[in-house]
């Protein structure tokens, strides 16, 4: 084991996935020489040289264009769109092309590429650069979502959506970009699609999400030391494909559900947990299912308003128990 | 004679949905079809059959995509706006404006970085050269020398405005390729001669690594821009000028010039037509695309699962 920050475990994972496969290149704005503006991808450029770790210019349809084009004839690109607000300036290529090519050309087209982004909030960058997009890439059929809390699993994940033949959305969260943890040296893979209960609790499950995660584990502290109840966390990791089975093994044993998620209110993906649970596992739950979410309001860049809009533990422990009242 | 053939059967009802047609415009698929190499990659737009069929795809699959049966290319799946033979190397017909500008040039930079001589052809309209993908993909294209051919097929109409009324200079895309450092290259769209030529030079340049280039070719389309317009927007004369101008009897006029038989030429005509026949007649009597289709192939497993 090595202690990483989350930063460094992003560049461990491609590093590890560059060395194994020629056919990984990389590309992106200051990615190369300046080793990402988040310096995520320092020392990629020194070890792969500049054939496959490129600058490109502020151009992220032709950033995203390229690694589609690139996936489709033979190689396993990745590429960074640098804070996942600018997803919005290039969804085209995201939601019509890269999404829907591989349905519509029956299977001819085949698509290995991951797109990496700094997304969330907690940094006071203000509303264009602060976002929590992944339920956006969650509603459009033909994209994987990825974002992981741990810089093992930032890793691990990292490694397995380079490896996957699918197009894979890969949210990195900014606030945690300097958190360190344990990551396994040498090949480390973490499955796509596999949720991480971190916690076992008796009474109610929390699931949680990215920068959202630590908050839980903190909320699940302060509930057990507090007031006695004792929570299931779980780490989604991956959106799609979705680890339904383990949320509704977990949420059967607790009979309580509360979503924890970055997103403004309006269709986040906890709103989608929250259907399935309440259609497949109605009868086996002991309350109302809670989402705790930002509100339906653009991110301030203020401090104070900024703590106040995302959801943190106080938040989540009051929510908890209103529900386990 | 296939788009010909498209449009009856359009008008028969057999072709839902919207197709949009190049009659008039089929000299530069054919001589950019002639000069590219079986490796080189296409890339066209949702008024691509023709570039589709001059890679080497059949009429039937071509007829059966834009019927929407088993037949198809893609067996309905992507319909006429989408035509793509992976193993043709037409890498797509898209159907979002300028999109694919930016993806062959991914095409050609995998075929940079795997040290192959392919190159990538992409075919758009005259409206392309007035959105972002366009100015960022060829901005992109010369930085990284990219072994790609552009080529805006000016046909004077957006869709159902003039491309004159809404673009800054006169020439679309010649104009703007001095802002990339590129030479403008205004041609003749509908002389299937001068098409392979500058073709044959473009592709040169690129496959020597000598980077991209972006040819004009000034044609026009016989018909409206797609099923759902009869294109009265346009002056009676300038329609009648450029029938005058129809690539395919004007070619014709320069074999018999040159000495080819009106016997040979006839023969290659009645060929095709009975080609035409026989794909109508497969495609029109293929079996429906099976409904488990609507469940493959969204991921490279083969199925569409989002969860366990």
């Amino acid at each position: 084991m090595a202690q990483l920050t989350y930063r460094e475990a992003v560049a461990a994972g491609m590093q590890q996935e560059m060395r194994r496969d020629p056919n990984v290149v990389f590309l992106g704005e200051d990615v190369a020489a300046a080793g990402g503006v988040f310096k995520t991808t320092v020392g990629l450029l020194e070890e792969f040289g500049p054939k496959r770790v490129r600058d490109t210019p502020i151009s992220e349809q032709a950033i995203l264009g390229a690694a589609m084009g690139a996936a489709m004839t033979g190689l396993r690109p990745i590429a960074e769109i640098m804070f996942s607000d600018f997803f919005a300036v290039c969804w085209d290529i995201v939601a019509n092309e890269i999404a829907k090519t591989r349905y519509m050309t029956d299977g001819q087209v085949t698509l290995p590429l991951v797109i990496k982004s700094g997304n969330g909030a907690g940094a006071r960058f203000g509303a264009q650069h602060s976002q929590a997009v992944e339920n956006w890439a969650m509603a459009v059929p033909g994209l994987k979502v990825v974002a992981p809390a741990f810089p093992a699993d930032v890793k691990g994940l990292m490694a397995a959506a380079i490896r996957d033949n699918d197009p894979v959305l890969f949210f990195e969260s900014k606030s945690l970009y300097a958190v360190k943890g344990e990551v396994p040296e040498g090949e480390h893979i973490v499955p796509l699609g596999k949720a991480n209960v971190i916690r076992q609790g008796t009474d109610v499950t929390i699931v949680a999400l990215a920068l959202m995660v630590p908050r839980a584990l903190k909320a699940a502290d302060m509930l057990k030391e507090q007031h006695g109840i004792n929570a299931t966390v779980i780490d989604l990791r991956s959106l799609v494909p979705l680890d339904t089975q383990t949320i509704l093994t977990e949420v059967a044993k607790t009979g309580r559900l509360v979503t924890v998620e970055e997103n403004p209110r309006l269709c986040g993906w906890g709103a989608e947990i929250s259907s399935i649970v309440s259609e497949e596992l109605f009868w086996d739950l002991d309350g109302p299912i809670v989402r705790v979410t930002t509100p339906h309001i653009p991110l301030s860049a203020a401090n104070n308003l900024e703590d106040m809009q995302l959801p943190n533990p106080e938040r989540i422990v009051a929510s908890v128990r209103q529900l386990c009242d | 004679m296939l788009e010909k053939r498209a449009y009856d059967l359009f008008m028969q009802n057999m072709i839902k949905g919207t197709s949009h047609l190049a009659l008039g415009q089929e000299a530069i698929a054919a001589g950019f079809g002639l000069a590219m190499q079986t490796g080189d990659y296409t890339f066209c737009t949702y008024r691509g059959h023709n570039h589709t069929l001059v890679r080497g795809v059949s009429m039937t699959e071509i007829l059966g995509e834009l019927m929407g049966n088993a037949s198809g290319l893609m067996r309905g799946k992507g319909g006429s706006m989408h035509l793509t033979s992976v193993k043709h190397n037409v890498m797509g017909s898209y159907a979002i404006i300028g999109a694919h500008l930016t993806i062959a040039n991914g095409a050609a930079w995998s075929a940079q970085y795997r040290g192959t001589d392919q190159v990538a052809v992409c075919f758009f309209g005259d409206g392309t050269t007035n959105i972002g993908a366009f100015h960022e993909a060829l901005n992109f294209a010369v930085i990284w020398k990219l072994p790609i051919v552009f080529v805006c097929e000016n046909n004077l109409y957006m869709e159902y405005t003039s491309i004159y009324d809404v673009t800054a200079v006169e020439h679309p895309a010649a104009d703007r390729a001095s802002a990339y450092g590129l030479e403008p290259v205004l041609i003749d769209g509908n002389d299937v001669d001068v098409v392979y030529r500058t073709a044959m030079r473009a592709l040169d340049l690129a496959r020597k690594g000598g980077g991209p280039s972006l040819i004009e070719a000034q044609t026009y389309r016989h018909g409206g821009h797609s099923r759902a317009d009869p294109g009265k927007y346009r002056p009676d004369e300038e329609v009648q000028a450029w029938l005058a101008k129809d690539p395919i009897p004007s070619y014709r006029q320069r074999l018999l010039q040159l000495g080819i038989g009106e016997s040979e030429i006839k023969k290659i005509e009645d060929e095709t037509k009975a080609q035409v026949d026989a794909a109508t007649e497969t495609a029109r009597n293929a079996p429906p695309t099976p409904l488990e289709l609507a469940e493959k192939d969204l991921w490279a497993d083969g199925g569409s699962a989002w969860r366990n």
